[in-house]
């Protein structure tokens, strides 16, 4: 349903141009949920602002395609981009504190975002309460009036889904939804999220840096670094028979899957790559321990191993079989 | 002096020179940083040349010859007592920059104290300060100005004192904040818990970091002492004739407007220059500078 | 909230009391008597006495300042001493003639700097932000007395469009033209300040999440301006119109003066070069306290528009 294939894209900025995004793949199939991780600055808020057609005004796409629904979003003018976003794609964003308009009304916020819809105001008062109630807003009627700075974290982003589900997107984008929020919330959204997904039928790309939740809510699974996918999989063959060294760091790192015996949490050493200037071979070569000759010297291609299941590394087909 | 002190000015000397360079070239790039800049040397140049450049004495009347319009003779005309409105105006340009420097030199020096001893001393003090320079900058300055004029009468004197009293909580203000900001910051409790003392950590720390910021806002204050001295003198309330300044001389033309344009247009050109000069200037200094000033993005 | 009106306000009350003690003990510490200043040197020692005792000069000066504010506590202002007047009837005589002036000032320079700030902040970067911002920058440093000067000389003497000097014969079209002129230049500065201040706002409105998240729902652009930016980023100018029409009140001497024009400024003038102490603190009292009003009710309007403030405070 949605296909990113071979994007490219390029900031220009003081310093140089930034290589954000280089041939990025990625699929989201009919009603299934993707999760996409990363540690940021991996690229994830580039591909969504992409997909949406929101990039920064020095970000320009230099090649790819990103087909939904049967069309390239990319070839689209800015005016079909805006009939879309909103009605067959939605987003919900990080950070619930400051996603919402601080001096409009959650409910003169959701009726604004249903001003293509040719009914009256009455009616769609009762659709923003309606959804507010199937997100859990206890009494949505009089909280229809209040404003964003009067609800706490987690209801806002109740809210902001709300919002997001109203139109019955096809594809809902979720941008890190529950990273601003505490543990207990997160699982009270996430179970949330899940239900509405599947009673509505919509597609989700996940994006979060949070494992845990990536497994108990995906189905499949793309890990990103510096720009690329590097691996994707369902969640089974990601969290189970990880095929890039990068995948793997990143499991071994979680402090939900650590051994109780070690105290220290273990991090992944080295830094991101410089995105300016790439270094010739593998983008992750300075910070893998398994490194030979060939990484500093060639970029991987990528290597599918299963169905669905798929690397981009020079040693993946025989790490993934060890 | 041994070789290694030679050698260790001779690379500092020139390292800040460079910077000096460095920031003036980013300012001369932009264009309204080099017009500003430009009119900025102009006027600086006419001023500090008054002498040399006026063809004549500025007082010197001259009844037979008043009210002539710009001629070989008198570039910008005469006025109504027939004295060299050129030279007038050249004489009044080194007086403007000389009330504006030393004005706002002198509120500088008293603000930066204050906001030092606010900023660092203790709360009470900060406190009450604070509310000093509140009530200071909540006085309308013209109002300060004509109570300042009502009790010390008009001269260059009073339009000095309401540009430092007005000047000095802005800079005290800003003076405060920085130094709190940095009171606080690691590297100067390191210092501290390393038995550094007060003066050390002011002098080594906390002024290299207000200077820069305080000079720009005070750069960009002159506009508002050059306009403040032209215009008590204008109401006859700064400079007392037969002294020229820009104010006086577009008072003096005020009063002739239907016998001749020549000596508002010529008085008024000046203010102009110079407070837009030093505004561009000032402007790209600050973009240059500390984009954090900027307000806008 | 209500904590915060009352707060706002006695801080107001408080500066006004700071602002007219100060006043007070500055004119009265002023070298010379101003009894002998009023009736001349040659007056006979038994009429200053008198004088003196009347004026209430006699008491220690922390005791006139209490009784000066006790009585205009009042609403009295004191008495005229040369024109045996009521400086309230004098003061409110004067006073409507500035706020015209002030009023049709800000007034036109809101139309014209608030959507000047707008365009800039849609068209950043662009010929038409560039322009804009030197225009705006340029209105600011000029000083307004030179502007007046300048378009009297244009507009008045040699295009001889407008009128330059008084506020016309009375009736109320020669009171709107001469009206003109004055207004223009007491304005101009104040639509770069305007304009300068909606761009900035505006774009810092614009870079928030929120109208990242108006974006992602498709809605029109037209609507995220103006509802959902401009509603946030109109909250500065605000009080920037307030502090602009508090400071206009008290500089509004110079426009006054090059436009021969009836009002306070001119009246504080006149009476400053006089010396005559009872007017001046009576109309420099009024202007203070119409500054502070004007800058204490733009605050408080601030804190009623913006929701955050209205339900925190």
């Amino acid at each position: 349903m949605l296909e990113i294939s071979r994007l490219n894209v390029e900031f220009t900025t003081e310093r140089g141009v930034i290589k954000a995004l280089r041939d990025v793949d990625l699929e989201v199939p009919r009603g299934s949920i993707v999760g996409v991780v990363g540690e940021s600055g991996c690229g994830k808020s580039t591909m969504i602002n992409s997909i949406i057609g929101l990039l920064a005004h020095n970000a320009a796409v230099r090649s790819g395609s990103i087909t939904f629904e049967g069309s390239d979003l990319l070839q689209k003018s800015q005016r079909e981009l805006r009939d879309i976003r909103g009605t067959r794609i939605s987003m919900v964003f990080q950070d619930p504190m400051t996603a919402l308009n601080p001096v409009l009304s959650i409910g003169a916020q959701m009726t604004d975002i249903q001003y293509r819809d040719p009914i009256g105001m009455a009616q769609k008062k009762q659709r923003s309460i309606r959804m507010l109630s199937r997100v859990g807003i206890p009494d949505p009627e009089t909280r229809l009036e209040n404003y964003p700075h009067q609800f706490s974290g987690g209801m806002r982003q109740r809210i902001a889904i709300a919002m997001a589900l109203q139109a019955e997107p096809a594809l809902l984008i979720a941008d890190e939804p529950t990273t601003a929020l505490d543990a207990t919330l997160e699982v009270q959204i996430i179970h949330r999220l899940k239900d509405l997904q599947q009673s509505m039928g919509c597609s989700i790309l996940f994006i979060s840096h949070h494992l845990g939740v990536i497994a108990e809510l995906c189905d499949f699974v793309v890990v990103m670094y510096g720009g690329e996918v590097v691996e994707r999989g369902t969640v089974r063959d990601i969290f189970h028979r990880p095929a890039h060294p990068y995948t793997i760091k990143l499991l071994e790192c979680d402090p939900a899957r650590i051994a109780e015996t070690t105290r220290a949490l273990p991090t992944i050493p080295g830094e991101i790559p410089d995105l300016v200037n790439l270094p010739p071979g593998c983008i992750f070569a300075d910070r893998c321990d398994r490194c030979i000759k060939v990484c500093r010297e060639q970029i991987p291609q990528t290597t599918e191993f299963a169905e669905h299941h798929w690397a981009r590394c020079h040693l993946a087909g025989s790490m993934a079989e060890t | 002096m041994s070789a290694t002190e030679i050698s260790a000015q001779a690379t500092q000397m020139p390292a800040t020179w460079q910077n000096v360079w460095r920031a003036l070239k980013r300012v001369l790039r932009e264009p309204l940083g080099a017009l500003g800049f430009g009119l900025v040397m102009f006027v600086l140049v006419s001023a500090i040349g008054a002498d040399f450049f006026a063809p004549f004495e500025p007082n010197k009347i001259d009844i037979r010859a008043k009210l002539q319009p710009p001629s070989a003779e008198h570039y910008l005309g005469t006025d109504q007592l027939g004295r060299d409105i050129y030279s007038r105006v050249l004489v009044g340009g080194r007086i403007a920059l000389k009330v504006s420097l030393v004005s706002i030199g002198i509120a500088l020096v008293i603000g930066l104290t204050l906001g030092l001893i606010a900023g660092y001393g203790p709360r009470w003090l900060d406190n009450s300060l604070m509310l000093l320079f509140d009530s200071v900058r909540s006085f309308p300055t013209v109002m300060f100005a004509l109570a300042v004029v009502t009790l010390f009468g008009p001269s260059l004197t009073t339009v000095m004192i309401v540009v430092i009293v007005t000047q000095i909580p802005i800079y005290g203000r800003m003076v405060r904040s920085q130094t709190q900001a940095l009171r606080d910051a690691e590297f100067i409790l390191a210092e501290r818990a390393m038995g550094a003392g007060f003066f050390r950590i002011i002098a080594m720390h906390i002024l290299p970091n207000v200077v820069g910021p305080l000079l720009i806002l005070a750069s960009m204050d002159i506009p508002f002492v050059i306009t403040i001295e032209a215009g008590l003198s204008f109401l006859g309330m700064g400079v007392r004739p037969p002294t020229p300044s820009w104010g006086t001389i577009l008072n003096d033309g005020y009063s002739y407007i239907y016998n001749t344009p020549w000596p508002v247009i010529a008085g008024g050109i000046p203010v102009i220059l110079t407070t837009l000069g030093f505004t561009f200037l000032g402007e790209s200094l600050r973009d240059v500078f500390d984009p954090k000033l900027r307000k806008e993005i | 909230m209500w904590l915060y009106f009352a707060k706002r306000i006695l801080l107001g009350v408080l500066i006004v009391l700071t602002a007219v003690s100060l006043l007070y003990s500055m004119i009265h510490l002023v070298p010379g008597d101003p009894v002998k200043t009023i009736l001349g040197p040659r007056a006979s020692p038994e009429l200053q006495a008198q004088i003196r005792t009347k004026m209430g000069l006699d008491d220690p000066l922390p005791v006139q300042i209490v009784k000066f504010i006790g009585r205009v506590a009042t609403g009295d202002l004191g008495e005229d001493v040369f024109k045996r007047k009521s400086v309230n009837t004098i003061v409110f005589e004067q006073l409507p003639h500035t706020i015209y002036l002030v009023l049709s000032g800000i007034g036109w320079a809101m139309l014209v700097g608030i959507p000047l700030g707008c365009l800039s902040a849609i068209y950043r970067n662009s010929m038409i932000d560039r322009i804009a911002g030197v225009l705006s920058v340029s209105c600011i440093a000029i000083p307004t007395f030179v502007v007046a000067l300048y378009s009297v000389l244009l507009f008045a003497v040699t295009l001889k469009w407008l009128p330059a000097i008084g506020a016309g014969d009375g009736n109320f079209s020669s009171y709107i033209i001469h009206l003109i002129l004055p207004a223009f230049a007491v304005g101009l500065g104040w639509v770069g300040y305007l304009a300068r201040l909606v761009r900035a706002s505006m774009l810092e409105v614009m870079s928030e999440n929120h109208v990242r998240t108006a974006r992602a729902f498709g809605l029109p652009e037209r609507t995220i301006v103006f509802k959902y930016v401009l509603r946030l980023a109109i909250l500065p100018t605000v009080t920037l119109i307030g502090m602009g029409i508090g400071i206009l009140l008290s500089s509004a001497v110079f426009t006054e003066i090059v436009f021969a024009r009836p009002g306070i400024g001119r009246l504080i003038f006149d009476a400053v070069t006089s010396r005559n102490y009872p007017v001046v603190m009576g109309s420099v009292l009024v202007t203070t306290v119409l500054f502070v009003v004007s800058t204490t009710v733009a605050d408080l309007i601030n804190a009623l528009v913006d929701p955050r403030l209205r339900h925190h405070k």
